[in-house]
């Protein structure tokens, strides 16, 4: 839920919190001033990455913030998991990998749509992405 | 609360038209009853309608690609129309496409297609 104040939390548990949370990283992504294509580009990583969470971790948190950085606003999106992580992050960033039954495109899909793009799994805690799309002037 | 998409017929064609966003479970659902409709009434084309999505993940897309395909499998074929211009360009960055479906831009140009290969 966003708390007004350019942050929004949402557990993700079932595939019904996806399109929850794509919904408040849309209404931020509009409150900042993004524009429509863009938002789409957010709530659309948004979606990839909570789904991620839905399929392979089971349950997990996405949180969406407005950023700030000089002159620069933009939305950060961290989406964290305590599931089993990635073993190799870099096989996982591969368009078309998947241990799953999916198209494998999620993770490297997601850092295309994105400015920033970090990801880290410390074994036994799960997995975070932490992105960012910046409004360019 | 679930959504139920409706699926019209319009002679031996289905028209289905997605008004909101759709969990995976109601996209499931949605395919189950697409598949349902054609067997039962002999259907020879499928229209989906996406103009009100503003978001077509790799999931949603696969989603559409296996209705598509087994709607194919029936005899029958399948278009997708609408899809708002900021959802495709996220989809091509995504890296998703929808090569193997037709696509229209609008119901009418839809079942325009499917009527002339038809």
């Amino acid at each position: 839920m966003m708390d007004g104040a350019g942050r929004g939390i949402q557990q993700i548990e079932r595939d019904g919190d996806v399109v929850l949370a794509r919904q408040m990283a849309r209404q931020l992504a509009e409150e900042i001033g993004f524009s429509r294509a863009e938002q789409a580009l957010i709530a659309t990583a948004v979606s990839e990455l909570a789904r991620n969470i839905v399929n392979y971790a089971g349950s997990g948190m996405i949180a969406v913030t407005k950023n700030l950085r000089g002159r620069n606003i933009g939305l950060t999106i961290t989406a964290t998991d305590d599931g089993p992580g990635i073993a190799d992050l870099d096989a996982a960033m591969v368009d078309g990998f998947s241990t799953g039954n999916s198209l494998g495109l999620g993770l490297p899909g997601t850092r295309r749509i994105m400015d920033e793009f970090e990801i880290s799994s410390p074994p036994g805690n799960g997995l975070t992405v932490i992105a960012t799309k910046w409004a360019f002037e | 609360m679930s959504v139920r998409v409706p699926i019209l017929r319009q002679g031996e064609t289905l028209i289905s038209s997605i008004q909101e966003e759709l969990s995976d479970t109601e996209i499931l659902d949605l395919q189950s009853r697409l598949m349902e409709q054609v067997v039962r009434h002999n259907a020879t084309g499928v229209v989906v309608d996406v103009g009100a999505l503003d978001v077509l993940d790799s999931f949603g897309t696969r989603m559409l690609c296996d209705i598509a395909s087994a709607v194919q499998l029936r005899g029958a074929r399948m278009c997708i129309v609408g899809i708002q211009p900021e959802v495709a360009f996220s989809m091509v960055l995504l890296g998703v496409t929808l090569k193997d479906v037709p696509t229209a831009l609008d119901l009418d140009r839809g079942l325009a297609l499917l009527a002339r290969k038809g």
